[in-house]
């Protein structure tokens, strides 16, 4: 187990390395940092521009600047960004905000995707299971811009029902928040539902059609039929028997659809006005920031990489057969 | 293509149960596809929107660029059937005129992808050794950084040209795809009429386009129709962060994008082309699936037995 686990991590270090040089030098060949300087009005002096240039080692070839950033990196220092700024202390300042959307979002969607999934599978072609399937088509059809906004809107019109604030959706926090604990965590909370749900909502629907599929080709198999023979109730067979290895294949599916996630969470960012990696890549493209983009990559890298880990060992869990390796 | 194949499988189906013994394969999966309703609807509604979207404009009375300034911010009425904007430019014209974008680049960006998801699976799938574990490797690398976030790195300079998004799409959506016809190659590699083949001394070129290709052309229709949807999504993902389709062109994206500040309060802005959006990506998971169902028949098998019962 620990040598698989070991094994993986370094293929997926490996490849971790190799993106973010692949990142890294289809920004720098992309970019034009410099080019905000030069289109200010009035334009500032060439002095200027020469000594930027230099400070951002835009005189060197690609493959020397990769190596300047790649050894700062190692050491954990991603640069600066193109007006000057540390681009590590500002990561670390969103990382949190991004990961608190991630993972919840994630995990809900991850779970209650399976828990529909499998019980849509059980109910098969009852009228909740044709619902479910056909609302998850709709979702996964629905971009996560469009369901942001969807959101909003019917939130705002429940808002305006019961006549209070229930839900919020601009930013993490309300700027005057009352004090206390308690108020605190329920502003954040309040906060927190809609972008959580924007996510999570793409996630069920992807999996619980995954997870029905899955869930189906099981419930024909024989093994069920002879737990059902030994006498275990069809709650127990199914559950101990047929949900454990249906889940086999959505572990390997986690760790794919944690990218896609990643992607989503810029979206929302940008709606919710959340201050994390996907509202900054967004700055990042627009001031063509070479660092902060390679940041950003090698964050979602790192985020994909502990995502397919903690899939391999999920999978080891589940699977008896990869114990033996 | 599509309607003449509806009429002539729905024609077989009506001319009795004797027949369907002796029925190719070609006309079973026709017809297994034709008794999925909500497909062939879709398939109707994707075909109608694909010549609406290129038929209509010229018939309206306005453009999607034109202003008319007696119809500032006005919700839906007969003179401009979608409302208008703060510019007073119809929002029927614009929403027209961004499904042209977003279908075009959603066909062609399928259509590559499956092209370079085939090559790739299939020869990394038949030939193994070195050339699996390469391009494998080089699979795993792109699924590993998020393919969105480069595209929007690449795409920033190109400004807007459909041409590049389509290359640039189509390069960074083929993993998936490319795995899983790699895994039906390689089981198909070691089946009898393939080694007949190899030991009569067919070319490797040749066995994979006349013997390989073939077998594995299920899994290829049913991704290149799921894809339509991705490569619609993706363009349109683009376009809203405003890296894609640059004004004063209009796609999807910068329509949906433009209408979502004033969602509350002008609603059809954002309603329409979001609306329209969602039901081409609709329409084109629902031909997937039943795609799926016709062409796979293993998921069948399996809905007999649980109906029986």
């Amino acid at each position: 187990m620990t040598r698989f686990l070991a094994r993986r991590l370094l293929n997926y270090l490996v490849l971790l390395a190799l993106a973010s040089f692949v990142a890294y030098i289809l920004a720098a060949w992309q970019f034009n940092p410099l080019e905000n300087l030069l289109s200010r009005n009035p334009r500032p002096p060439e002095a200027v521009i020469e000594a930027k240039r230099l400070e951002l080692h835009l005189d060197k070839p690609l493959l020397v600047q990769f190596g300047l950033w790649a050894s700062g990196v190692v050491q954990g220092d991603f640069g600066t960004t193109v007006s000057g700024q540390p681009v590590t202390d500002e990561l670390w300042r969103r990382v949190g905000v991004s990961l608190r959307l991630l993972v919840l979002g994630s995990v809900i969607g991850t779970v209650a995707g399976v828990v529909i999934g499998a019980w849509g599978a059980i109910r098969q072609y009852r009228l909740s299971d044709r619902v479910i399937t056909a609302l998850s088509l709709l979702v996964i059809s629905t971009p996560s811009f469009v369901m942001a906004t969807l959101l909003i809107l019917s939130a705002l019109g429940l808002n305006s029902a019961f006549g209070v604030q229930l839900f919020e959706f601009t930013g993490e926090t309300s700027p005057d928040a009352v004090g206390g604990a308690w108020n605190q965590f329920v502003d954040r909370l309040q906060h927190l539902v809609l972008p959580t749900l924007t996510l999570a909502l793409g996630g069920m629907a992807g999996y619980s059609r995954y997870q029905r599929n899955a869930m189906l080709d099981v419930l024909g198999q024989d093994f069920i039929r002879t737990a059902r023979a030994k006498g275990l109730t069809r709650r127990r067979a199914l559950f101990k028997h047929g949900l454990r290895t249906a889940l086999i294949p959505m572990a390997t599916m986690f760790a794919y659809s944690f990218a896609g996630l990643f992607t989503g969470a810029v979206f929302v960012e940008k709606i919710f006005g959340w201050h994390g990696m996907g509202e900054w890549f967004i700055q990042g493209l627009n001031t063509q920031d070479i660092n902060i983009i390679s940041a950003i990559v090698v964050f979602a890298g790192v985020t994909v990489l502990l995502a397919g880990l903690l899939s391999d060992i999920i999978y080891a869990a589940l699977d008896p057969r990869v114990r033996v390796t | 293509m599509t309607e003449p194949v509806t009429t002539e499988s729905s024609t077989t189906a009506k001319s009795g149960v004797d027949v369907a013994s002796f029925a190719s394969r070609r006309t079973l999966v026709l017809r297994r596809f034709v008794r999925n309703k909500p497909a062939v609807v879709s398939i109707a509604i994707l075909v109608l929107l694909f010549i609406g979207c290129y038929a209509l404009p010229p018939l309206l009375p306005y453009s999607y660029s034109d202003l008319d300034y007696f119809a500032l911010q006005q919700p839906p009425s007969t003179d401009h059937w979608f409302g208008t904007n703060a510019l007073g430019q119809d929002l029927l014209a614009q929403t027209l005129r961004g499904m042209q974008k977003s279908l075009l680049i959603g066909v062609c960006v399928a259509f590559i992808s499956t092209v370079i998801a085939a090559t790739v699976g299939t020869i990394a799938g038949y030939f193994g050794g070195w050339r699996d574990r390469s391009l494998m490797w080089i699979v795993d690398l792109m699924l590993v950084v998020p393919s969105f976030l480069l595209v929007t790195i690449v795409v920033q300079r190109t400004k807007g040209d459909i041409v590049w998004m389509i290359v640039l799409l189509s390069v960074f959506s083929w993993m998936i795809s490319s795995r899983i016809v790699r895994g039906m190659t390689m089981s198909l590699r070691e089946r009898e009429f393939v080694v007949a083949a190899r030991y009569m001394g067919v070319s490797n070129t040749r066995i994979i386009l006349r013997h390989i290709i073939p077998n594995v052309a299920s899994i290829i229709i049913i991704d290149t129709a799921l894809n339509v949807g991705i490569a619609v999504l993706a363009e349109t993902a683009l376009s809203y962060l405003g890296f894609g389709v640059q004004p004063p062109d209009v796609s999807l994206g910068t329509l949906i994008a433009s209408g979502t500040p004033s969602a509350t309060t002008f609603p059809w802005l954002f309603l329409f082309p979001a609306g329209a959006l969602v039901l081409i990506i609709f329409c084109a998971n629902l031909i997937g699936d039943g795609l799926r169902d016709a062409l796979d028949p293993s998921s069948k098998a399996l809905r007999r037995r649980k109906a029986r019962k």
